[in-house]
């Protein structure tokens, strides 16, 4: 190496340093586990977001010194300890030493995704403090909160399956705690509860998958690049580019895809698709804050972070991407009709985000990566902002979420209203906005694919229609709560008032970022790559295959242009119909309802998916739970806990018979015998005197008879 | 031949009171019969040379303590007849087991008499005008080497006069 | 001289006759003189070996006797007495205190 290179290739502070970013939230989570009580809220505010705030500075400087490096060495990867060494173990890699340590990788990817994860958590969090400012248990929020960030950071951080899984499984946590922060509401507790068990369902088949790569690769670390000294490691990337050489598998190779789906189900709890997107609406329970930074920004993207992570495996399994289209681009739709429908302002943009992660796996699916992660990135800012506005919105209202209690309240919040507005431009997708790049992008790519396969069309169709959907249900969300005539109830009226500083300036950041951040495609305009999607490749890289280089061919400009306009087409579309039936004719959207009313009842009822869960899956394993806690009390405590209690007072009955009848009885005898033998000797104790007199003469009678012929013998001798 | 005349009749007349006097109903007659047979016992005390002791016996026995049996039978009221003895039995017991003894000891005796001059029965009595003078040689003996016991018997005679005193005494108040 | 066994016999009959007065007498009076008649039957055969011993330490033994007796009966009588003014009754048979 030249000693420019090595210079260039020096860690420098801030890549030395990355371990601080994870480790500044658990400091702070620490501190309010043991003297949160004790802190005041200044106090709390320092720790946690300034806590968060030196996270995002560190990720920035990481960043900045990464971009310092040419695109090659754009990784660096540092191995803290060893954790998990278990030995000797049969991999489809012949006999290898397992060994899974605790190290962080820092490369474009998780280099997007701490950026985002960091700027984003910093700017709810300091909307947290005007939010939370009048809620109880505020150091537990930011405790919590804390702890999430950490666990998200360690996730996107981690250089190897099982510590990503880690993190996985933290925001699991984390979710679960801070959706059920209002534990006292039973039904906060139960969507708590109901997040945590369909994301563990989710995590099984994750496991299943972090198994099989286990066993097939021989490790979990993704990559050994940025090592400083690669040699005596192995990853992922590595052993399957072996693999692959060595023609030890093929292309779409059973293997991959068994990988790939297990993994994806994963995806499906955590990032909230079909079939296991169910606890997201309800997990609108949870401070409005969380949902913004959980269920918006960061721990939904978690699946297709890993989606993205894990690139060079699903590239090889074609069958795993097809299913993983077909799962986003059904969700999408799916919860964008539901989303059509709803009237709490959360829930619509609860559904919203379900359906713009479809977006993001559609884009997966058909192999465009970095379209997926763009859109990602986008939509963290659009929905994080959408999310605090509506936070926003319900702090004016004194806690009013019903949006058929809204209405006309641009004029009383403009400070919340307009980066709403624009927030609603991003997410519809209206140019020059960030949401129209990001959202055409992937439509594009998927116009592709259908160009290069010939199959597919109905991929960018639905994709196409839902990006209709998605602007009339968020023109609708936007008329009825800024637009129109009042509906406010007379008693909150009077109270509205605009939210606090510490609220409204991160809604004014995130509105120019949902501005802005989609520029980074501009150029896709013009027909060359994005600098994004160049940024992103490196880590995308898959292994070379022939038929891996397809996913990243592109169309013409025509093509391109004409796409665009009719995506642009059918958001003005849903602009155009929400105006009509929300703005113009209030009375109309009622009178469709009414109109239809099984369709709105199913739509209203989102498919009764809910009751269809409960009815095949809830209640029968309560009915299991029952069963078998029927079968403990009777049978176990029946006949084990009652039968030993019975067959111990059976056997000391027996005891006591024994007792009383064989060992008193024989005390008994004993007693009895002597007195037995004695009563004819009794008889002669008469007390009458004359009787012992008999006997002293018969006594004398036989003395004499006995001893009588001695008497002249003996007598004699005395002589 | 004088000596065993007067020895069988005072021996004869001993035994038939006894005898009389253990079957009789009526205490005071069983007293009486007691009387006489004390005083045969005296008479043979007399033929066996024991004048002081004959005398003794008649004023001692008969004339005290049998007066005092007297006393005591009519201050019980026990004169009148009892019912007939029960317990047939016991007499009958009684009488077969001293039939025994009495069959016994005769026998033992008739032996021994057969080895005369031998055993327990090897002296013969002096004759009766070689004897001491018998109240003097009593009292010789009495004073001299059983002074001691003669001694005991007075105090003897002392606690059983105040025990008797004791025993007799009417309790007027009892705890 | 008659032999001693005449009067030993005479002693011996007096003694059971005396003996069985005892036994089978149930007033306590009479068995009280059949006692007296005992002791006598004793006397008797104190005095005659006495006498054919030429000892005089029978007779004083008889002597002693002739007093023990006395304080006897003075003293039983007296016990008699003051049971029969407990008891109301002079039959030996209901004087049974010392049964089992």
């Amino acid at each position: 190496m030249r000693a420019g290179g090595e210079a260039m290739n020096a860690p420098g502070y801030f890549l030395a340093h990355i371990w601080l970013i994870p480790m500044f939230p658990l400091i702070s989570a620490a501190a309010m586990l043991f003297f949160g009580r004790l802190m005041s809220k200044e106090a709390v505010n320092l720790f946690c977001v300034g806590s968060v705030l030196l996270s995002f500075l560190h990720a920035l400087g990481a960043m900045l010194t990464l971009f310092a490096r040419p695109a090659e060495m754009r990784f660096y990867q540092e191995i803290f300890f060893q954790w998990v060494t278990p030995g000797a173990m049969p991999t489809g890699a012949g006999m290898v030493n397992f060994v899974a340590d605790w190290g962080y990788l820092l490369d474009p990817l998780s280099c997007v995704m701490v950026i985002v994860v960091t700027f984003v958590g910093f700017l709810i969090h300091v909307y947290s403090i005007g939010y939370m400012a009048h809620e109880g248990g505020y150091y537990r929020f930011f405790g919590y909160l804390n702890l999430f960030m950490f666990s998200m950071l360690t996730l996107v951080l981690a250089n190897n399956l099982l510590l990503l899984f880690v993190g996985w499984e933290g925001v699991g946590l984390c979710s679960y705690l801070l959706i059920g922060f209002y534990f006292l509401k039973k039904s906060a507790s139960d969507a708590g509860k109901k997040a945590f068990l369909v994301n563990r369902i989710g995590d099984a088949g994750f496991l299943l998958g972090l198994m099989l790569v286990s066993t097939t690769f021989g490790t979990v670390r993704f990559t050994t690049q940025g090592l400083s000294d690669p040699s005596g490691y192995s990853g992922i990337l590595q052993t399957l580019g072996g693999m692959m050489a060595q023609h030890q598998f093929v292309y779409g190779a059973p293997i991959f895809t068994a990988i790939g789906l297990l993994l994806f189900v994963g995806a499906t709890g955590k990032s909230a698709q079909i079939p296991l997107y169910v606890w997201l609406p309800d997990a609108m329970e949870g401070p409005t804050p969380v949902s913004a930074l959980i269920h918006a920004a960061t721990m939904v993207t978690a699946g297709v972070y890993m989606v993205a992570r894990m690139s060079a495996i699903y590239q090889l399994a074609p069958v795993a991407l097809d299913v993983i289209a077909i799962v986003g681009t059904t969700t999408a739709i799916f919860a964008a009709t539901m989303a059509m429908v709803q009237t709490d302002i959360k829930k619509v943009l609860a559904y919203s985000t379900v359906s713009q992660l479809g977006y993001m796996f559609m884009a997966l699916g058909v192999g465009a990566f970095a379209a997926g992660v763009f859109h990602l990135m986008t939509h963290a800012f659009f929905k994080a902002l959408l999310f605090l506005g509506a936070g926003s919105v319900i702090h004016s209202l004194s806690g009013e979420q019903d949006i058929r209690k809204m209405g006309g309240l641009r004029y009383a919040i403009p400070a919340t209203s307009v980066p709403f507005m624009i927030a609603t431009l991003a997410i519809a997708g209206i140019p020059p906005l960030s949401g129209f790049f990001s959202k055409d992008e992937i439509l594009g790519h998927a116009f592709n694919r259908h160009l290069m396969m010939d199959r597919y069309f109905a991929l960018w169709a639905v994709g196409l229609i839902t990006a209709g959907l998605t602007a009339f249900y968020m023109f609708r969300l936007l008329f009825e709560v800024f637009y129109g005539m009042s509906r406010v109830p007379i008693e909150i009226e009077g109270h509205i008032h605009e939210s606090p500083k510490t609220m409204t300036v991160p809604l004014v950041i995130l509105a120019f970022f949902s501005i802005v951040s989609g520029w980074l495609a501009l150029p896709v305009l013009w027909g060359e790559e994005s600098p994004f999607q160049r940024f992103l490749e490196p880590s995308l890289r898959g292994v070379e295959t022939d038929t891996s280089r397809i996913m990243f061919a592109h169309h013409g400009l025509l093509v391109e242009v004409a796409l665009m306009g009719s995506s642009v087409l059918l958001a003005g579309l849903g602009f155009y119909l929400a105006h009509k039936l929300y703005i113009e004719n209030p009375k109309l959207h009622g009178q469709i309802a009414a109109a239809w009313p099984r369709l709105h009842d199913l739509l209203v009822h989102k498919y009764y998916v809910d009751e269809i869960y409960d009815a095949l899956f809830v209640n029968r394993i309560k009915d299991l739970s029952t069963a078998l806690g029927l079968f403990d009390s009777k049978f176990i405590d029946g006949l084990g806990v009652d039968g030993t209690g019975w067959v111990t007072l059976f056997f000391s009955r027996i005891s006591m018979w024994w007792d009383k009848w064989i060992v008193d009885g024989l005390v008994n005898l004993l007693g009895w015998f002597p007195r037995f033998l004695s009563m004819p000797v009794r008889m002669f104790q008469t007390g009458v005197f004359s009787t012992y007199a008999v006997f002293i003469l018969i006594g004398l009678a036989i003395l004499l008879g006995y001893y009588g012929h001695h008497v002249q013998t003996f007598v004699r001798s005395m002589h | 031949m004088l000596d065993s005349i007067v020895f069988y009749f005072f021996a004869s007349i001993a035994v038939i009171s006894a005898m009389l006097m253990i079957t009789r109903r009526n205490a005071i007659h069983s007293a009486v019969f007691l009387i006489t047979t004390l005083l045969s016992t005296a008479g043979i005390f007399l033929q066996l040379r024991a004048e002081f002791l004959f005398i003794a016996q008649i004023i001692l026995y008969v004339g005290g303590i049998m007066v005092l049996f007297i006393f005591v039978i009519m201050l019980v009221r026990l004169d009148v007849p009892l019912p007939q003895i029960r317990s047939p039995l016991r007499q009958r017991i009684a009488v077969f087991v001293a039939v025994i003894v009495f069959a016994e000891a005769a026998y033992i005796v008739w032996k021994a008499h057969a080895m005369q001059g031998q055993g327990i029965l090897i002296p013969t009595a002096a004759p009766a005008d070689k004897l001491p003078p018998n109240t003097e040689d009593l009292a010789r003996s009495l004073f001299g080497m059983y002074l001691l016991p003669f001694e005991i018997a007075s105090v003897l005679l002392l606690v059983a006069m105040i025990g008797a005193v004791v025993m007799a005494k009417k309790r007027t108040n009892t705890p | 001289m008659m032999p001693i066994g005449h009067y030993l016999i005479l002693s011996l009959a007096l003694l059971l006759i005396g003996a069985a007065g005892v036994i089978t007498r149930r007033n306590v009076i009479i068995v009280l003189m059949s006692i007296e008649l005992i002791l006598n039957a004793v006397n008797i055969n104190l005095v005659a070996f006495s006498r054919y011993y030429g000892d005089v330490a029978g007779q004083v033994f008889a002597l002693f006797i002739i007093a023990d007796a006395a304080a006897e009966a003075a003293v039983g009588l007296g016990i008699m007495i003051a049971f029969f003014r407990n008891r109301e009754t002079v039959l030996a048979d209901e004087m049974d205190l010392l049964k089992w």
